[in-house]
């Protein structure tokens, strides 16, 4: 199956979402990232038990950073598929990259250019 | 442990907005625990705090370390020869660290990053609850080891007051009513009968009652 995804999306691998801590989705956001979404197992599916819904957390929590310091918590996602299903893959990354694009440049970015 | 919580993001903010050069400053010990002060929560503040000024157009810098304690001489001694390059610290210690932290470095504002609570354990992640207030003289030998300097809203020393209800105490349905607790572990331990004994009165010179208080050892100091 060779799907089309928006070529703007940079694929971290992680062994388990459980491993995406708040600081790496912060990070991201430091560097430059418009937008930063986990892509998670489906709840109840995690080999590990509960590493998505430690993901789903960590996400809501950086939703709340990113709120506060002005850089709009909608930017930070979680979405729940299963490896199989790999239309929905493409079909997620076409719909972040919708709302990303909607939401325009991060302003991290912006105040980045303009400080350097 | 010391148990604390950590403070909004826009408290801090609040607290350093006019300072340009600014360390935040965690420790590896209780706060690192309760996920309150420790490495990880510095990453993140301080991670928050560069994008937050960078997206107000402001060139504030921000440094993260972390000590392995803020309580002790030598571990402040370690950021002596950094502290010229900060105008401003957040401490993400307890209130001691933050404390010994401003008494050691006089000329900068040391501010404080967490809430602290009081001395409790962690019952499971993310729930902490309170055990002891340092009272300067325990008395868990005649208590069954419950703490009903602590753990009873009143801190009567000498059984329930009436308004034990069901095992709970009358400030909230939700919290256990100490004396409830000792009475049951009293009997788990066949030892109801020390139930019986009046406690005396309790010196509470050795509490807050008595003002700030130290622990003099001489057999110890150098
Ligand atoms: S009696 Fe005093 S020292 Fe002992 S646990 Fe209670 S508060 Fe702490
Ligand atoms: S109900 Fe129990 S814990 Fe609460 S104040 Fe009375 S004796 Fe203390």
């Amino acid at each position: 199956m060779r799907l089309q995804y928006p070529s703007n999306i940079k694929i971290i691998l992680v062994p388990c979402t459980g491993k995406v801590d708040v600081l790496y989705i912060l990070r991201a956001f430091e560097k430059g990232a418009d937008g930063v979404y986990v892509v998670g197992c489906l709840e109840g599916d995690c080999h590990f038990d509960n590493g998505n819904f430690r993901a789903r957390k960590r996400v809501e929590q950086a939703q709340k950073i990113l709120d506060v310091i002005g850089v709009g918590g909608e930017r930070a996602q979680m979405y729940n598929l299963s490896s199989s299903e790999a239309p929905r893959f493409a079909e997620i990354a076409i719909e972040m990259d919708e709302k990303i694009r909607a939401l325009g440049p991060s302003p991290i970015k912006a105040a980045k250019q303009k400080a350097a | 442990m010391i148990v604390a919580d950590k403070k909004p993001i826009e408290e801090i903010i609040e607290e350093i907005k006019n300072h340009e050069k600014i360390l935040i400053l965690g420790c590896n010990e209780c706060v690192t625990v309760c996920e309150a002060g420790g490495k990880k929560e510095v990453g993140v503040l301080a991670s928050a705090l560069r994008m937050y000024f960078l997206n107000q157009g402001k060139q504030v810098k921000i440094d993260e370390i972390t000590l392995e304690r803020q309580c002790d001489h030598e571990y402040l001694e370690e950021i002596r020869d950094r502290m010229d390059q900060y105008d401003a610290v957040v401490s993400l210690a307890c209130g001691v660290g933050v404390q010994f932290m401003a008494e050691k470095y006089h000329s900068t504002p040391i501010y404080p990053g967490v809430n602290t609570c009081f001395l409790g354990v962690t019952e499971e992640r993310g729930l902490w609850t309170e055990r002891c207030q340092a009272c300067g003289h325990c008395i868990l030998a005649s208590t069954g080891g419950i703490c009903p300097v602590a753990r009873c809203a009143k801190r009567i020393l000498n059984g329930p007051c009436g308004g034990s209800t069901k095992g709970k105490c009358e400030i909230d349905k939700e919290i256990d009513c100490a004396w409830q607790l000792i009475i049951d572990r009293l009997k788990a331990l066949d030892r109801l009968d020390e139930y019986e004994e009046l406690c005396p009165l309790k010196d509470w010179s050795t509490d807050r009652a008595g003002g700030p208080r130290k622990v003099v050892r001489e057999d110890v100091q150098q």
